[in-house]
C-alpha cells in the first residue's frame, strides 16, 4: 500500500512531522473507498500534569487493518489508548469510532491493557474472566447456558488457552494471562481492538503466535487492530501501517513511509539513521562520529555494530 | 437454647451470616478488608454519640456508618484506599472517644455494641434487620457482573462502560447498611471477622466465583452458629467464638489449598481447579 504521493512525500520534506501525519490521512482518506474508517484520530493533544504529552496527533485505522502503534517507554502509547477508549480526556482534537464522533464507552471497542495485576488466590478462573467480556456490564448473575459455555470454550481455544480455561486466572503466567485478556476483548465481537503491549510479556514463540493470531482475527473478522509495541520488528510481516510515537508527535503510513531516516530523524527532532538488517529494522540515533546509541527499544535487543 | 427469646437470635444471626458471607465476598476479592474494618468502628462512635443526645443507638450506626463509607469512598478518589480508609478512621474514632467522654452514664449498651449481643435480641429487632439484609443481597445480586469486572480489573470495566467509582460507592452503601443491622448483635470489632474470615477461607476451597460467594455464606453460618451454641452453653462472650472460629476456617482453607497444590504437584499434569 503506497496511499503517500509524490506530492505528500514533498511536504513531508518542507513541513512538520505533524503536518507530515496530516498528509498521510489525507492521502489515506483519499484511498479509502468503500472500506471505511474505523478509527479517526484527530488533532489529539493531551496534557498530564502541566505537560504535553501528545501534541496534535492524526490517523486513521481502516476496517480489517492491522496498525501497530510503536513508541519507545513514555512516548505515551498507553495514553493514547486511553483517549481511544474515552478514559482520558484530550485537551483538543476528536475520536472517531466507525465515524462517528465517540459515544462514551462504545462496546465496539475491546481493550487489552498493559498492567495486569490479578490476586493469585482470587477465586476467578479464566473462562470467568473471558464471560466477563461476554456480558459483563449487564446487571445480574451469568446464567450458565450451554450456548455461553460454548462460546467461552471456542473463544479460549481460538486464542490457544483451551489447556488453562478452569485455572485460576490469577496463577497462570503473563503470557497466558495475556491470551485470555484478548478472548476477553475479542468475544464481544468488537470492530476495533485496541491492546498495549501484548508482546511485552512473552517469548518469541509466543509472541509470534500471539501476532498471527491477531493478524487472522483481524483478516477473518474484518476487525482492526491497534496494537502498541515499543518494538516494531515482530510485527513487520503483518501490519498494514504503523502510527510511530517519539516526542509527544506520530508519523503515520506504511512501515516504508513512515520507518525512514529523514521522517523518524524530523520526528525525534535529532538525527537517526534507519538500518535494514536481516530483514529487521534498527532505529539508531547519532551520526557516525561519537558513540552510537539506540533509539527507544527497536535497537536494544541487537548489539550495535561496530562500524556505525 | 432454642426456646423463647433465642428463636430471635438465631433468626438475626442467620440473616447477619448470610449478608456478612455474600457482602464479604467482594470485600475480599476487592482487598477491601480495611474498610470492613473501619466502617463498624466509625458506626461505633455513631452509636456513641446517639446514645450522648438521646436517640437511638441504631440511627447513630447507620448515619455513622454511611458517612464513613462515603467518605472513604470520597477520598479514595483522590488518594490510595488504604488512606482514606485510616484518614476516615481516624475522625471517626476521635468523635467516638470525645462523644463517650462526654456521656456521663457508662453505658453497657456500649459495651454491647463493641463486643455484640447476640442473646438478648428483640422481636422488634428482626425485621429491619431481614429488610435491610434482603436489600444487600439483592444489591449485590444486582451489581454482580459489574461489580466483579470493576472490581477485578477497574480498566476493563470501564472500557465496557462500567464507571468504577460508581460502583465503588454502591458498593460501600452496601457495606454500610450491612454493617449497620449486623453491628448490634456480633459488635463492631467483630463483623470485621465475619465479613473476612470465611469469604477469604472460601477462596481456598474452589477457584469457580459463584461457589467461593455460596461457600463463603456456609462458612459464616457454621460460623455464627457454633458460635452462638459455645457462647450459650460456656456464657464466654460470642466475639470470642466469632474471632477463632474465623481464623480457624481460614487456617483451614490455607492448609486445604496447600495440600491441594503439593498433590497437584506430585502429579504432572497442570493443576486441576475444583
Ligand atoms: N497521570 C499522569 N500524570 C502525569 N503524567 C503522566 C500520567 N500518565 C502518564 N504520564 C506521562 O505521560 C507520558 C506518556 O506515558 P504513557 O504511559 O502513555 O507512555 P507509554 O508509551 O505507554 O510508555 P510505556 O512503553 O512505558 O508503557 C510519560 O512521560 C508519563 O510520565
Ligand atoms: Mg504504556
Amino acid at each position: 500500500m503506497t496511499d503517500l504521493d509524490e506530492e505528500a512525500a514533498t511536504s513531508l520534506d518542507a513541513g512538520t512531522v505533524a503536518s507530515l501525519s496530516g498528509a498521510a490521512m489525507t492521502a489515506g482518506q483519499h484511498l479509502t473507498g468503500t472500506g471505511g474508517d474505523a478509527l479517526t484520530v484527530d488533532g489529539i493533544s493531551v496534557r498530564l500534569a502541566g505537560r504535553e504529552v501528545l501534541r496534535d496527533i492524526h490517523f486513521t485505522v481502516r476496517a480489517g487493518e492491522f496498525v501497530g502503534l510503536i513508541g519507545s517507554n513514555g512516548a505515551g502509547k498507553t495514553t493514547l489508548l486511553r483517549v481511544i477508549l474515552g478514559l482520558q480526556q484530550p485537551s483538543a482534537g476528536v475520536v472517531r469510532i466507525d465515524g462517528a464522533d465517540r459515544p462514551r464507552h462504545a462496546p465496539a471497542v475491546g481493550y487489552v491493557p498493559q498492567k495486569v495485576l490479578l490476586d493469585p488466590d482470587m477465586p476467578l478462573r479464566a473462562r470467568d474472566l473471558v464471560g466477563l467480556g461476554l456480558d459483563g456490564n449487564r446487571l445480574g448473575i451469568p446464567l450458565p447456558t450451554r450456548r455461553r459455555r460454548q462460546l467461552i470454550d471456542e473463544m479460549l481455544r481460538a486464542v490457544g488457552a483451551g489447556l488453562f480455561g478452569d485455572e485460576r486466572v490469577g496463577n497462570l503466567s503473563g503470557g497466558e494471562q495475556q491470551r485470555v485478556l484478548i478472548a476477553h476483548a475479542l468475544i464481544s465481537r468488537p470492530r476495533l481492538l485496541l491492546l498495549d503491549e501484548p508482546l511485552a510479556n512473552l517469548d518469541i514463540r509466543s509472541e509470534q503466535e500471539i501476532v498471527e493470531l491477531l493478524a487472522r482475527v483481524a483478516r477473518e473478522q474484518q476487525i482492526s487492530v491497534l496494537l502498541s509495541a515499543h518494538e516494531m520488528n515482530p510485527l513487520l510481516p503483518v501490519m498494514d501501517r504503523i502510527v510511530y510515537l517519539a516526542a509527544g508527535r506520530a508519523a503515520s503510513g506504511t512501515t516504508d513511509e513512515v520507518v525512514r531516516t529523514e521522517v523518524l530523524s524530523k520526528l525525534y527532532g535529532q538525527h537517526v539513521d534507519v538500518i535494514h538488517v536481516h530483514g529487521r529494522i534498527l532505529v539508531v540515533a547519532g551520526r557516525g562520529d561519537g558513540p552510537a546509541e539506540p533509539v527507544g527499544e527497536d535497537g536494544a535487543h541487537c548489539a550495535v555494530p561496530d562500524w556505525l | 437454647m432454642f426456646s423463647g427469646f433465642m428463636v430471635n437470635t438465631w433468626t438475626v444471626a442467620t440473616i447477619v451470616a448470610v449478608v456478612a458471607g455474600v457482602v464479604g465476598f467482594f470485600i475480599v476479592l476487592r482487598g477491601s478488608s480495611f474498610v470492613a474494618d473501619a466502617v463498624p468502628q466509625g458506626a461505633f462512635a455513631g452509636a456513641a454519640g446517639a446514645s450522648l443526645i438521646g436517640v437511638s443507638t441504631l440511627v447513630g450506626l447507620g448515619v455513622f456508618a454511611l458517612i464513613g463509607a462515603l467518605g472513604i469512598g470520597w477520598l479514595g478518589r483522590r488518594s490510595r484506599q488504604d488512606v482514606a480508609t485510616a484518614l476516615a478512621l481516624v475522625v471517626m474514632l476521635g468523635l467516638g472517644a470525645l462523644f463517650l467522654s462526654l456521656s456521663v452514664e457508662y453505658a453497657p449498651e456500649i459495651y454491647s455494641l463493641l463486643f455484640g449481643e447476640v442473646l438478648g435480641v428483640s422481636t422488634s429487632e428482626v425485621a429491619p434487620v431481614a429488610a435491610i439484609g434482603a436489600v444487600c443481597v439483592a444489591a449485590i445480586i444486582v451489581m454482580y457482573r459489574p461489580l466483579m469486572l470493576s472490581s477485578v480489573m477497574p480498566e476493563l470495566g470501564e472500557a465496557r462502560g462500567v464507571r468504577s467509582h460508581r460502583m465503588e460507592m454502591c458498593f460501600l452503601v452496601v457495606v454500610a447498611l450491612a454493617t449497620s443491622m449486623s453491628l448490634p448483635v456480633v459488635g463492631a470489632l467483630l463483623i470485621f471477622s465475619l465479613m473476612v474470615g470465611p469469604p477469604a477461607a472460601a477462596r481456598s476451597f474452589t477457584s469457580k466465583p459463584l461457589l467461593a460467594m455460596a461457600l463463603s455464606v456456609v462458612i459464616a453460618l457454621a460460623t455464627v452458629w457454633a458460635a452462638i451454641a459455645a457462647s450459650y452453653t460456656s456464657n464466654w462472650p460470642v466475639g470470642f467464638f466469632v474471632g477463632a472460629l474465623g481464623a480457624v476456617s481460614y487456617g483451614t482453607g490455607r492448609g486445604w489449598a496447600a495440600w491441594h497444590r503439593t498433590r497437584a504437584a506430585r502429579g504432572n499434569a497442570r493443576p486441576l481447579a475444583v
